[in-house]
């Protein structure tokens, strides 16, 4: 199966779910989609369609709090980066790390670096904060000098 | 007055008192859970990035770990590049790949070499380090320094690979070919070795792709995944070269799998000093700009396994956000699937198994008894204990 | 010369404390030790514990994280101990001063007797910063 036939594919069963799509080129696609279907679109990537879970970025801009799932489909070399829009005084979403676990110390650093919830995340300690900086202070938010 | 000559028993990173890496709960000699505590080597590399520009990122990024230090380069520029939408020459490709191989072959000796070290085997360990030295030396030939290249920026390289270094690399190559066989046949072959690392720590298959585990660490489970074919770049695709994997995923299958991958980065590395030979010399840059408003995914193969690095930027002299995934962020993870159910003395090899960069790892080993909580041993200590296992199977044998 | 004096002059027991670093360093102190360079033969160990060491290696910076350990090594290590600062990560904090995890460069957490520079340095770097080291003192 070809990158082309991949995301025909994941265009036709999430339709009512994608917000927007940008592609570089045949091999990084961009797809954004609701921040509620995020636990449906990650098991069909990772159950059924066989891709690989890279890592989370989370960017605090000017709209609020965005994340980017990195996923790969190492047959085709294909990137596929689920991005969300997160609410910019409260952020949180669902936690992934019960369906796989190479999620899991990821939402705990953007936890730590940015203070987005993960909802449901069977251990959201910290990670590498202790002892470095405060509680209440995210170093990776704009504001933080 | 007699001369001694001792071995020395520290290891490779700093014993603090607490080292606190990975805290191991025993009962009696088997490991029952594992706690990972982190944070001592924290450096906010991806904030600092944001308040530097694209060509002082590259001496930042270098310096996120020693050992694998082009890997990161490789996959930042990766990431520039396909945002800028340069298509970077031949002969810079080859010269990439060369050094990218180069890495590889270093980095995979000093882990044998560490890996002999846990086992008790300090011969292995000073084999393996003597054999990494000419290749530093061809480093320090190419680029001026032993670690940390500086090679990279993003269109090209800084420096060029010319005729008369090209026949020196292949001299000292040849040397190690020879070198490298009495390595891996003694590593090999050896019984004990083999009664020490053989069923130990096994990651399957499916534990692998829970844990999206890379590198080295998941091609010993049977998953073939490797940047360099799956998502070719550089002169990857223009060279003859194979994906070297195990079945069996215990700490053998990953040593056989680094071992077998240096022959295939020297065999690389030849076709692309024949590739360099073919390209106008001089012909390493491509002059960029400036970089434009977009997002850019780079990966990179590094000895360890995935490089990731995201990119984006909003047409600003410095990148908007700069996220940094290291092979061992997701292998480290792995560990407690290797090591839960294992003997003490075997905790060690298990943990060194996955070949962990230390930079985002950091720290050694400390066992706790589950029912007590009293703190059993330190890292010292365990180590002490995986040689002693060594040596009573090695009189049993 | 003084019987301290007297002793630093043979076979120093080196412990070797990372802050945060790249390991770089790391890797070229352990060079010394390996074939090539081999400070072994001149009886030059490096020890697991503070608590036997002559000279103390710090490289890397120092998060905060890492600081109090660090003062806590240097407190238990006997007196007289000789502090090297190895790299330019532990010498002045390399490239890492405006992190926010950054907590001053060693000379600002410990006393410092001899620093050598370099990303990183060689291993006859090293070599030549200790022997430098101990026939001042």
């Amino acid at each position: 199966m070809d990158t082309k036939a991949i995301i025909e594919e994941f265009r036709q069963k999430f339709n009512s779910d994608i917000l927007d799509e940008v592609s570089r080129n045949e091999r990084r696609v961009i797809i954004s989609v609701k921040p509620a279907s995020i636990i449906k679109v990650s098991e069909y990537l990772y159950k059924t369609a066989g891709f690989r879970f890279i890592i989370a970025s989370a960017i605090h801009t000017k709209r609020g709090f965005e994340i980017h799932y990195h996923f790969s489909k190492d047959a085709v070399g294909l990137i596929l980066n689920i991005h969300v829009l997160l609410d910019k005084e409260k952020p949180q979403i669902e936690s992934l790390s019960n369906m796989f676990n190479a999620s899991n110390w990821i939402e705990r650093e953007m936890h730590e670096l940015f203070g987005i919830n993960f909802l449901n995340h069977p251990n959201q300690e910290k990670l590498i904060s202790e002892g470095n900086w405060a509680e209440g202070v995210y170093p990776l938010r704009k504001e933080f000098k | 007055m007699s001369k001694k000559t001792l071995i020395p028993i520290g290891p490779y990173h700093p014993l603090q008192e607490e080292p606190e890496l990975f805290k191991l709960y025993c009962d009696g000699e088997i490991v029952k859970d594992i706690k990972w505590e982190t944070g001592y080597n924290h450096r906010g590399i991806e904030k600092l990035s944001e308040s530097k520009t694209y060509e002082q990122v590259f001496f930042l990024v270098e310096r996120i770990c020693g050992i694998c230090s082009t890997s990161h380069p490789f996959a930042f520029a990766n990431a520039v590049e396909e945002i800028v939408g340069v298509e970077i020459t031949n002969r810079t490709k080859y010269i990439r790949s060369i050094i990218g191989e180069l890495e590889r072959i270093h980095s995979h000796l000093l882990w044998v070499g560490l890996a002999g070290h846990f086992l008790g085997y300090n011969t292995v360990f000073m084999w393996a380090w003597k054999y990494r030295e000419p290749i530093l030396d061809i480093f320090e030939m190419i680029t001026g320094n032993r670690n940390s290249y500086a090679m990279f920026k993003v269109g090209g390289v800084r420096r060029d690979i010319e005729e008369f270094k090209i026949s020196a690399i292949k001299k000292t190559l040849d040397d190690f070919k020879k070198k490298n066989d009495l390595l891996t046949g003694a590593v090999m072959d050896d019984p004990v070795i083999h009664a020490r690392t053989k069923g130990v720590g096994i990651l399957t298959k499916q534990d692998v792709i829970d844990y999206a585990a890379v590198g080295p660490t998941a091609r010993a489970s049977g998953l073939a995944i490797d940047i360099r074919k799956d998502d070719p770049y550089a002169a990857y695709p223009l060279v003859n070269w194979k994906v070297i994997t195990a079945e069996a995923g215990d700490v053998f299958a990953k040593a056989e799998v680094r071992l077998l991958e240096m022959y295939e980065s020297i065999s690389i590395i030849e076709q692309c000093l024949a590739g360099l030979r073919k390209e106008k010399e001089g012909d390493i840059e491509v002059k960029v700009k400036e970089i434009p408003e977009g997002i850019g995914n780079g990966r990179a193969e590094a000895p360890r396994g995935e490089v990731f690095h995201f990119v984006v930027s909003d047409g600003s002299s410095s990148p908007a956000r700069h996220k940094i995934r290291a092979p061992s962020y997701v292998n480290i993870a792995t560990f407690k699937k290797a090591c839960i159910g294992q003997t003490i003395a075997d905790a060690t090899i298990s943990l060194a198994a996955v070949d962990p960069c230390y930079c985002c790892t950091e720290r050694m080993a400390v066992a706790y008894d589950v029912h007590s909580g009293k703190k059993m041993m330190n890292a010292e200590e365990l180590i002490s204990l995986s040689v002693k296992r060594t040596n009573e199977i090695k009189d049993s044998v | 010369m003084g019987f301290k004096n007297y002793c630093f002059k043979k076979s120093l027991w080196v412990f070797h404390f990372g802050g945060a670093s790249c390991n770089n360093c790391d890797i070229e102190i352990l060079d010394c030790l390996t074939p090539r360079h081999d400070l072994e033969r001149f009886g030059i160990l490096l020890v697991g514990s503070i608590r036997h060491a002559d000279v103390l290696l710090v490289n890397g910076i120092i998060n905060h994280h890492d600081k109090e350990r660090l003062i806590e090594i240097y407190n238990q290590a006997p007196k007289p101990i000789l502090v090297v600062a190895i790299g330019a990560c532990g010498c002045t904090g390399g490239l890492f001063t405006e992190s926010y995890t950054f907590a001053g460069p060693v000379d600002k957490v410990i006393p410092v007797n001899a620093y050598v520079p370099g990303c990183p340095p060689k291993p006859e770097a090293i070599i030549a910063g200790i022997v430098k080291l101990v026939n001042k003192s």
